[in-house]
């Protein structure tokens, strides 16, 4: 997007000499309070709304020199309520892209199915009617819908903000799985700034009058906000939430104050100066937390534990999540497991408080998110 | 003698059931009269309907040219065209048709326009064309609606058809105006329980017409 504007005839200004570089098959985020023109930009994308300056590319091709409808049929558009026909059923629904492009009834139908399955819609479903499914299941159908001519971008309107948070998450979770599998060129539009971070690759916020006030990736966000607009749309807890981009692999463990329930006297004693002893089953999966004052060997488990609450996985969960556990822990450490929920240690807050400083000294998150970068970006502006 | 006697005198009479005046020739006559009018309404109130409720543009016009229409008396209407045009059809058509305008207008209008405006909109940007997204997107959903103009309509024509007699046309007024003139009570009663079970056939027909044409996720049921 090349410096572009929208202004209305009223004199109201939507979208301020706005440019924007969209990386290919990656998740762009528009996020920004109510007015400041992000639905219209996502809307100039597929020309619902055409420019009144500025010129809009795809792959170095001007967006006005092909017929609108071929250019709406090359993207999927996903809205707010999903927006599903009411007179046709859920197979029908998610047909209509492959129809209007004359593909056959029956292949098209094939196509539907193969889709439902891809965005967690159970097969039963396909013969219903739109009011027989849930608000979650509708979005659903609303992006296999998009998704069925295979286009190779992808225009989400807040597509998810109509739905309650259990389900919302559901739905991000399915959305980033998806395109982990397809890899489509994403444009996503929320008010939500947590969602706009958990799905970006890149992340433009905007402001009020159409501006952009930053365009960079999630982490590099909530590290240095542009301005005081961005930080403070960012919300008071930017700091915690930044350490979501930083993994827990790095945590420096202690076996120390892990027993087994049958552990002997031995073991104990060598355990022994431990304000608190994590006590195991046989398998090595965390029962509790003992007073190891007054413990007799032989069976641990027999004498009253405290909760030891969620563990963590360090690698695959974040700096936060470990940082949550040890806060949630009565005792204040953090439980550490294996993939198969076997402990493989404890780490205290401080340990944890050490990593987060030196982590963001370091200033680039060892974050796979961030890593991740696409390394194909096609130019979509000069 | 009560009504049902007439009524009951009018069917059980052999006479009634045979030749150029017989109860087939004259409902025969009026079912013409009925859809020929209809048509012609429907042919002028569905196409504007559908265009000023997708564009959302002229609804003013739509309501005043209602209104209007609606003020004029069907029977004045005819007696008039009558005077200037002569007697025949077209008298006993205009006056038919500009009152089964109105409903099927206004109706077919407010069908439209009152939608739901998100699948419109997906179907805009998924690259349906306007022609596309009105037919297949919001004539299937105001389908009820639209139905709903064209029986009441239907159910007006039937009734106020019997007019078409006072230009010696044919039809079930026949009965009534004729009835009116020879003091025959029993035709008058008869003429007009004939006009009132049309108007509940009618009513059934659209009944059945809504169950065969409206999607079943458009009844919800």
């Amino acid at each position: 997007m090349d410096s572009v504007t929208k202004r209305y005839p009223d004199g109201t200004v939507a979208v301020d000499r706005l440019s924007l570089e969209i990386p290919d098959r990656s998740i762009t985020v528009l996020v920004g309070p109510s007015g400041c023109g992000k639905t219209t930009t996502l809307r100039m994308i597929n020309r619902m709304v055409e420019p009144s300056e500025g010129t809009i590319l795809l792959d170095g091709e001007d967006l006005q020199r092909q017929p609108v409808t071929t250019l709406r049929r090359s993207m999927g558009y996903v809205i707010q309520n999903a927006g599903l026909f009411q007179h046709r059923t859920i197979l029908d629904n998610i047909a209509t892209v492959p129809r209007m492009l004359g593909r056959g009834k029956q292949k098209s139908r094939e196509r539907a199915a193969e889709l439902m399955e891809r965005v967690g819609l159970d097969a039963s479903l396909a013969k219903r009617y739109p009011y027989q499914l849930s608000g979650g299941q509708q979005q659903r159908v609303g992006v296999a819908r998009a998704l069925a001519a295979d286009p190779p971008v992808l225009l989400m309107d807040e597509p998810f903000s109509a739905v309650d948070p259990v389900v919302r998450k559901g739905l991000q979770d399915e959305l980033l799985r998806i395109q982990d599998e397809l890899g489509k060129t994403i444009v996503f539009v929320t008010h939500d700034i947590d969602e706009a971070i958990k799905l970006g690759t890149m992340v433009a916020v905007m402001r009020t009058g159409g501006r952009l006030a930053q365009f960079a990736p999630p982490a590099e966000l909530l590290s240095d906000p542009a301005d005081a607009f961005v930080e403070d749309f960012l919300g008071a807890d930017r700091g915690i939430r930044r350490l979501s981009f930083f993994s827990s692999a790095g945590l420096e463990l202690t076996r120390g104050p892990v027993v087994r329930a049958d552990a002997g006297a031995e073991r104990l004693a060598a355990a022994d100066g431990a304000p608190h002893l994590l006590v195991t089953d046989a398998d090595g999966r965390p029962l509790g937390w003992a007073e190891p004052r007054g413990l007799s060997a032989g069976d641990l488990a027999a004498g009253p534990l405290l909760s030891c609450g969620r563990p963590f996985v360090p690698g695959t969960d974040s700096l936060r999540a470990a940082l949550d556990c040890a806060v949630l822990s009565p005792t204040g450490w953090a439980v550490a497991v294996d993939a198969d929920g076997r402990v493989i240690g404890v780490v205290s807050q401080q340990t944890i408080g050490e990593a987060i400083r030196s982590a963001h000294g370091a200033g680039s998150p060892g974050d796979e998110r961030t890593a991740e970068e696409p390394a194909d970006v096609t130019k979509v502006a000069p | 003698m009560n009504v049902l006697n007439f009524v009951n005198a009018f069917f059980s009479d052999g006479a009634h059931w045979h030749g150029y005046d017989g109860i087939p020739t004259r409902l025969v006559e009026h079912v013409q009269y009925t859809l020929m009018a209809l048509g012609l309404a429907a042919a002028i109130g569905l196409p504007v309907g559908l265009l000023t409720g997708h564009t959302g543009r002229g609804g003013n016009a739509v309501a005043f040219v209602a209104t209007a229409a609606r003020a004029l008396p069907s029977f004045g209407l005819l007696v008039l065209i009558a005077v200037v045009v002569g007697i025949g059809l077209l008298p006993v058509m205009i006056p038919l048709v500009v009152l089964a305008v109105p409903p099927i207008l206004v109706t077919t209008y407010e069908a439209v326009r009152s939608l739901d405006p998100a699948p419109v909109d997906a179907a805009r940007g998924m690259g349906m064309t306007e022609t596309g997204i009105l037919f297949r997107v919001e004539l299937p959903v105001a389908l009820p609606l639209v139905l709903s103009g064209l029986r009441s309509a239907a159910i007006q024509v039937v009734s106020t058809a019997t007019i078409a007699a006072y230009v010696s046309l044919g039809g079930l007024g026949r009965y009534i105006i004729d009835g009116l003139y020879q003091r025959d009570y029993e035709k008058v009663v008869g003429g007009a329980a004939l006009v009132a079970l049309l108007a509940l056939v009618t009513l059934a027909v659209f009944w059945a017409a809504g169950r065969f044409v409206v999607s079943p996720g458009v009844r919800r049921r």
